[in-house]
């Protein structure tokens, strides 16, 4: 028999479980039927018996233009929702021509900077009929509106728009570090779109609680779920101060989580996710809609696993990791290409990525039956211990006075980069095997000539924004940014106003300078 | 083993230029740095190249490490290195790492980049670099 192996949680794993590992495990309890409390089997009772998840490849690069091309490409390959990636000084709320913004427009997605950008962006994309995910959270609000307004030029109701905003700015300060106000207006934000949606986009996912950034910064499987659980309660507690009954807006909400290669755990960590939420749901907040108590989550294969060495090895891990997701309930899925290590994907490492999906849900049988784990001796055992590891971190975050304040003294943002370090160190030494750069190494690299953004789009972007200030009615736009103002210095909610000023073609940037004005920024205490 | 590096420890600024936000490679290069023994001052994320050049001309530091991941490394790379020209601190070594591909570290070395890790890089890679061309450079 081996020896005790320790998992990415740092948690024990035999090499043999058998009953007497189960022995006070009552099913009844712990697992119940699929798609009723405590939701640990999966959210909904056929899950892929019915349908398999939803196939959703986040992509978008320079200009709007070209990131259409690739929406309309990835539609015609049998995609099923789209996912946009934006650029990081649109992230930001920085216009294209900003000088912030130097080298950065079109990079790692699309830049959009106002209304005329985002028409071309979804032209000929019918959006009563496809679902939109959007990467954005500082400026969620002003993207969402965006999409509002298109679909109103194509005659689509603001109440068939089905898709998913991030918007969750907590984890921006523990990890992705695109964050623009401090956390008490930016938590107004998120309260303010919570209520907009609910009167005017009954069906859209008003935020992703993230804890696929986390990860990726280094976080282990029990610290993401505490982590993104832990601000999850946060955004709740934050809009049932506003004066939200719960189960009028927690049934809107979602979770985005990781998938690695070491596919028990990560198993485990899904399910043990989902019955924590519950729990927390049900108990904590006094939900009574079910659909309030059930963590939807969408699955990333973690981008950090993957190496630029020997690239097309990563199709392997992300055929693993994508496994994992899906035999943990996900209900939307983003393969990873396998050139992620290297530069941004091109067309045919895209279309694999999506192939790699489509394997597992139509080729295998593991859509056969539902959540075809549950009573393994191992898989169980792991979800308690998961689960009891997650819940201790978020009781120690609740001793801190929430994922705010803990936010606030670096508590989290430590954790994670203590572990990132550990894995370095481990990876360094030779006893974390990673195939092609620790072992197995090839003694030359094949020459791999990746995907570049044009850095042209910059000059181009910077023109079109000078014809929109000079063709748009200036004094609309000042008027509009000036109630603006006003409002974020009052109570109402900020989405009317916004929605306004980007009507009359105010820019993202100036939406976000007016907000920065009234609210300040964001500096953290940053050590390391 | 040199005595000197002990007597003066080697300085250098480890720095996110731009708007990316992944933090992750400078935040365990800075760590492996620190275990090596050489002083390091991390600049936190978003850092215009301007305000780059100013923390390392008042930090007196022998290096600056730049980690990009958002593929804006050409710009951003330039700039640094331009400004140092401009303020006569060309002894200043730039160095750095993130998603750079192939092609475009020959350019970044043409620039005047004086190494690059991409990922895979062992942290001691980057920590032997940086104590053995720093004491060449004859400041530790």
């Amino acid at each position: 028999m081996g020896e005790v192996r320790t998992s990415e949680s740092g948690l024990p794993i035999e090499p043999l479980y058998g009953p007497q590992d189960l022995e006070s495990w009552e099913p009844a309890e712990k697992l119940g039927e699929p798609g009723a409390y405590p939701y640990t089997r999966g959210v909904y009772r056929s899950m892929y018996t019915g349908r398999p998840w939803t196939m959703r490849q986040y992509a978008g690069f320079g200009t709007a233009a070209e990131s259409n091309a690739r929406y309309r490409q990835l539609i015609a390959h049998g995609t099923t929702g789209l996912s946009v990636a934006f650029d990081l000084p649109t992230q930001m709320g920085h216009d294209s021509d900003a000088a912030i913004a130097h080298g950065e427009v079109g990079k790692v997605g699309v830049a959009i900077d106002s209304i005329e950008d985002m028409r071309v962006l979804f032209d000929s994309i019918p959006l009563d009929r496809v679902s939109t995910s959007m990467t954005i959270n500082a400026p969620a609000a002003l993207l969402l509106l965006l999409y509002q307004l298109v679909a109103e030029e194509q005659g689509v109701g603001a109440d068939q728009l089905t898709g998913t905003i991030q918007n969750d700015v907590l984890k921006e300060y523990i990890a992705r570090g695109t964050y623009i106000f401090p956390p008490k207006p930016s938590l107004r934000l998120v309260a303010d779109i919570f209520q907009y949606c609910r009167a005017e986009i009954p069906k859209w996912n008003t935020i992703s609680i993230s804890g696929y950034h986390m990860a990726e910064a280094g976080a282990s499987p029990a610290q993401e779920i505490a982590f993104t659980l832990a601000d999850g309660i946060e955004y709740v507690r934050t809009a049932v101060a506003a004066g939200m009954d719960v189960d009028d807006f927690a049934p809107r909400l979602s979770f985005f989580f990781v998938a690695r290669t070491t596919l028990l755990e990560e198993v485990a960590k899904f399910r043990a996710a989902r019955r924590i939420w519950a729990r927390v749901m049900r108990e904590e907040f006094g939900a009574v809609n079910p659909k309030s108590m059930m963590l939807r989550f969408h699955t990333q294969t973690a981008g950090v696993q993957l190496t630029a060495q020997q690239p097309e090895v990563n199709l392997v891990r992300v055929a693993v990791q994508g496994l994992a997701a899906v035999l943990g309930g996900t209900q939307s899925l983003h393969t990873n290409s396998f050139d992620e290590a290297i530069a941004l994907p091109t067309d045919k490492s895209a279309r694999l990525a999506l192939r790699t999906q489509q394997v597992l849900a139509y080729e295998t049988d593991v859509t056969a039956t539902v959540d075809p784990f549950a009573g393994s001796y191992v898989v169980e055992k792991m979800t308690d211990d998961v689960e009891t590891a997650a819940v201790e971190l978020m009781a120690k975050i609740q001793d801190l006075g929430g994922a705010v304040a803990a936010i606030e003294r670096g508590f989290q943002k430590d954790e994670i980069e203590r572990n990132a370090y550990r894995i370095a160190l481990e990876t360094d030494s030779g006893e974390r095997v990673v195939v092609g750069v620790n072992r197995y190494q090839l003694d030359e690299e094949e020459p791999y000539e990746p995907l570049r953004v044009d850095p042209a789009i910059e000059a181009q972007q910077a023109e079109r924004l000078a014809r929109l200030r000079a063709r748009r009615d200036q004094s609309a736009v000042d008027e509009a940014l000036t109630a603006l103002q006003k409002a974020a210095q009052g109570a109402d909610n900020l989405l009317y106003p916004m929605k306004d000023a980007l009507r009359a073609r105010a820019t993202v940037g100036e939406v976000c300078n007016a907000l920065r004005e009234i609210w300040g920024t964001y500096v953290p205490g940053d050590t390391y | 083993m040199p005595t000197e590096t002990s007597a003066v420890p080697i300085r250098v600024v480890v720095a996110k230029p731009g708007l990316d936000g992944h933090d992750r490679g400078a935040k365990v290069i800075a760590r492996a740095l620190r275990d090596a023994g050489v002083e390091v001052i991390y600049t936190g994320l978003h850092q215009t190249p301007r305000q780059i050049v100013d923390t390392a001309i008042q930090e007196d530091v022998d290096a600056i490490g730049l980690s990009v991941l958002s593929g804006a490394h050409m710009t951003l790379f330039a700039d640094v290195l331009r400004l140092l020209g401009e303020e006569g601190a060309e002894d200043i070594t730039v160095f750095g790492g993130g998603i750079i591909p192939e092609a475009d570290i020959d350019a970044l070395h043409r620039m005047g980049v004086a190494a690059l890790f991409t990922p895979g890089t062992p942290t001691h890679v980057v920590t032997e670099w940086v104590r053995d061309s720093m004491r060449v450079s004859g400041r530790a």
